[in-house]
């Protein structure tokens, strides 16, 4: 279904507030008010946006730690998202899960999971519930190259094939896990070639064009919603920052840098913007300055936010 | 009352919880139209149809993640891995997800999943069907963990067990299978944390877990023919543990021995030994004595086998220790 004029430009102000977000939580981990690691989902802000452009509002995403920008795709608070970030009680998840478990289970974000490629089967299960309950919703599950290594997400390619289960698997090919490039550790090129054995399409898109993705993913959940199975979507796209605060990785080049920044998604949609009226330069301007100023915000609210008590350690362990 | 195997009750207390929730589900290998590789689903697929007992691809730890995705979508998952040693396929979803999706998400989610371990231990299957490792999974916070010996307690615990919202791991003994005992027909649950004493006595505490209970029980006549007094105690959840009826057993005994099929080092038996010591130092006329495998893997070999497990005459030998 194509966009609104306003849904078009809520793309725009969710890839600022994505972009902005990022580059505050490294700030905020450079000044020491927080701990742990943080996944900068930089660059990668079309392939989120194009898929979620797809998808009904009661639609289900799970994704991986490098999911702040996912969980901002599905409409998460950013204040609530900061002051996780930060550890603090008014978090998406009070504090207990950090940078690389947000989750908001009443927006459809089944959350960020921190074990590489352990909630892919964890997606076969919600788009198998899905399926029995008759919702016509599906489910969609990110995750990296690496992740594309793991076994259980060949195992998870089976059953949901067999099943024809309503799941769309979007592998978001940034060409690194953490160090090591993907033409080092894949056997084939594109990594949605490996559909062609367990019998579901695989088909490969620029990530970083927001227009292309949204019109393959459009295709993928048309399928899924029809009963006729999953499909495995490669979005390829470049990890222009560190791999996390703690590891640099083997991004982050030079090179990198410049390849990433002839494709950098945001000035690409903005064009796109112009080129077709719904938006003149100054409202452009307008919406990302507002975007960084409801970061400033969101990071002010969590900095003064309380943190969680000791009460709170011991609770939401058994319902 | 009628009598039913363990099996057989374990086979009833599911069938009595799909049919009390609709929206419960059955996931394993040889679950359906074959009934399990021991017959315990027998008759479910066609009660409740292969939508719901659904046979899956040889494939663990999709298994147990699917269920748990299941389980966070609303319908409580039970899902079932023929050997308790398979689970090392399948530790992630158990440890890093089932166990804690619910607390670094701040409570957003339930995760009603029963993980069903059977554990073969000393029936010839040697060192990859045989293990008990019903510690590794009493370490992790988030999950809880049941040990039946008894039909009427296996049926009691496993309805029990698919009526709790959070993952619950099932460890029951195939060498308990044919066992057989009163169930009542009526319908009935058993209390998680709840200590049962299987046998009255004043003079040693014997504490046991799964198959073992048994051993002990054969240990306690053994003894009573002496003039001892056994006191056996089957803790029935070992997460939650009921220390409480443990300590106040050890305060009136003064003795305690702690009895398991898994291997004596690093094993649940360690973990109640200390708490009781803790808990009860005081009362004790000496350590609790541990009575567990030998820190070898299981050999296929009988005569090997029968070696590495501990027997009634340990129980005893432990009991006697304390100069009885």
């Amino acid at each position: 279904m194509p966009l609104s004029n306003e849904q078009h430009i809520e793309v725009l102000r969710r890839m600022w507030l994505m972009r902005f977000f990022d580059e505050k939580a490294i700030q905020l981990y450079g000044e020491g008010r927080y701990r742990g690691s943080t996944h900068p989902y930089i660059a990668q802000e079309a392939t989120a946006l194009g898929v979620v452009a797809a998808l009904e509002p009661d639609d289900l995403v799970l994704g991986t730690y490098r999911g702040h920008g996912l969980a901002l795709a599905k409409g998460a608070d950013p204040q609530r998202m900061m002051a996780e970030l930060l550890g603090k009680a008014a978090g998406l998840c009070g504090g207990k899960g950090g940078s690389m478990h947000f989750s908001d289970v009443g927006k459809g974000f089944l959350g960020s999971n921190a074990i590489v490629a352990g909630h892919i089967a964890i997606a076969g299960g919600v788009a198998l519930a899905q399926k029995l309950d008759d919702t016509h919703r599906v489910t969609v599950c990110f995750f990296g190259d690496g992740a594309s290594c793991e076994g259980v997400f060949y195992e998870t390619l089976n059953m949901a094939t067999l099943w024809k289960l309503p799941l769309i698997l979007v592998c978001e090919n940034n060409e690194f896990a953490i160090s090591t490039y993907y033409g080092d550790s894949i056997s084939v090129p594109n990594i949605s070639m490996r559909a062609q054995g367990f019998g579901l399409p695989g088909v490969t898109v620029d990530g970083r064009d927001f227009f292309a993705v949204q019109q393959t993913a459009a295709e993928a959940v048309a399928r899924a919603r029809a009963g006729e199975g999953p499909t495995l979507m490669e979005a390829k796209t470049v990890r222009w920052t560190r791999h996390s605060a703690v590891a640099a990785g083997g991004s982050g080049s030079d090179a990198n840098a410049e390849r990433w920044k002839k494709t950098d998604p945001i000035p690409r949609y903005t064009a796109a913007m112009l080129e077709r009226r719904l938006l003149n330069e100054e409202q452009v301007v307008e919406i990302e300055h507002k975007a960084k100023e409801q970061i400033e915000a969101a990071a002010k609210f969590a900095i003064e936010s309380p943190f969680p008590t000791t009460e709170d350690m011991y609770t939401d362990i058994f319902a | 009352m009628r009598e039913l195997t363990y099996a057989q009750a374990i086979n009833e207390g599911i069938r009595e919880e799909m049919r009390r929730e609709p929206r419960m589900m059955v996931l394993g290998e040889d679950v359906g139209k074959y009934g399990g590789v021991f017959g315990v689903t027998r008759g479910l697929f066609d009660e409740f149809g292969g939508e719901r007992v659904r046979d899956c691809p040889l494939n663990e730890f999709a298994i147990v993640g699917f269920a748990v995705g299941l389980a966070i979508s609303g319908r409580p998952t039970l899902a079932e891995l023929e050997f308790m040693d398979f689970v090392t396929y399948a530790m992630d979803p158990v440890v890093n997800q089932a166990a804690k999706l619910r607390y670094f998400w701040g409570g957003q989610v339930q995760v009603p999943l029963v993980l069903r371990t059977p554990i073969a231990a000393h029936m010839g299957f040697g060192s990859q069907h045989s293990q008990s490792l019903e510690a590794w999974f009493m370490h992790v916070p988030g999950i809880k963990v049941v040990m039946p010996s008894t039909p009427y307690d296996a049926k009691g615990l496993i309805k029990t067990a698919l009526r709790d919202p959070n993952p619950v791991l099932f460890a029951e003994s195939i060498g308990l299978y044919r066992t057989k005992g009163d169930v009542p027909s009526e319908d009935y649950a058993l209390p998680f944390g709840k200590a049962e004493v299987k046998r009255a006595g004043k003079d040693v505490t014997v504490v046991a877990l799964g198959a073992m209970v048994l051993k002990a029980l054969e240990a306690a006549e053994t003894l009573a023919a002496r003039g001892i007094e056994v006191e056996v105690i089957d803790p029935l959840t070992l997460a939650p543990l009921d220390i409480d009826t443990l300590v106040a057993s050890v305060k009136k005994t003064n003795r305690m021995v702690v009895a398991h099929q898994a291997h004596k080092v690093g094993g649940a038996g360690a973990e109640i030994a200390q708490q009781v010591t803790e808990l009860a130092f005081d009362f004790l006329d000496g350590p609790v004595q541990r009575v567990g495998a030998a820190h070898v893997p299981a050999a296929a070999s009988q005569v090997l086998e029968d070696q590495l497990y501990p027997t009634a005459a340990d129980i005893v030998s432990a009991c006697l220790s304390f100069g009885l």
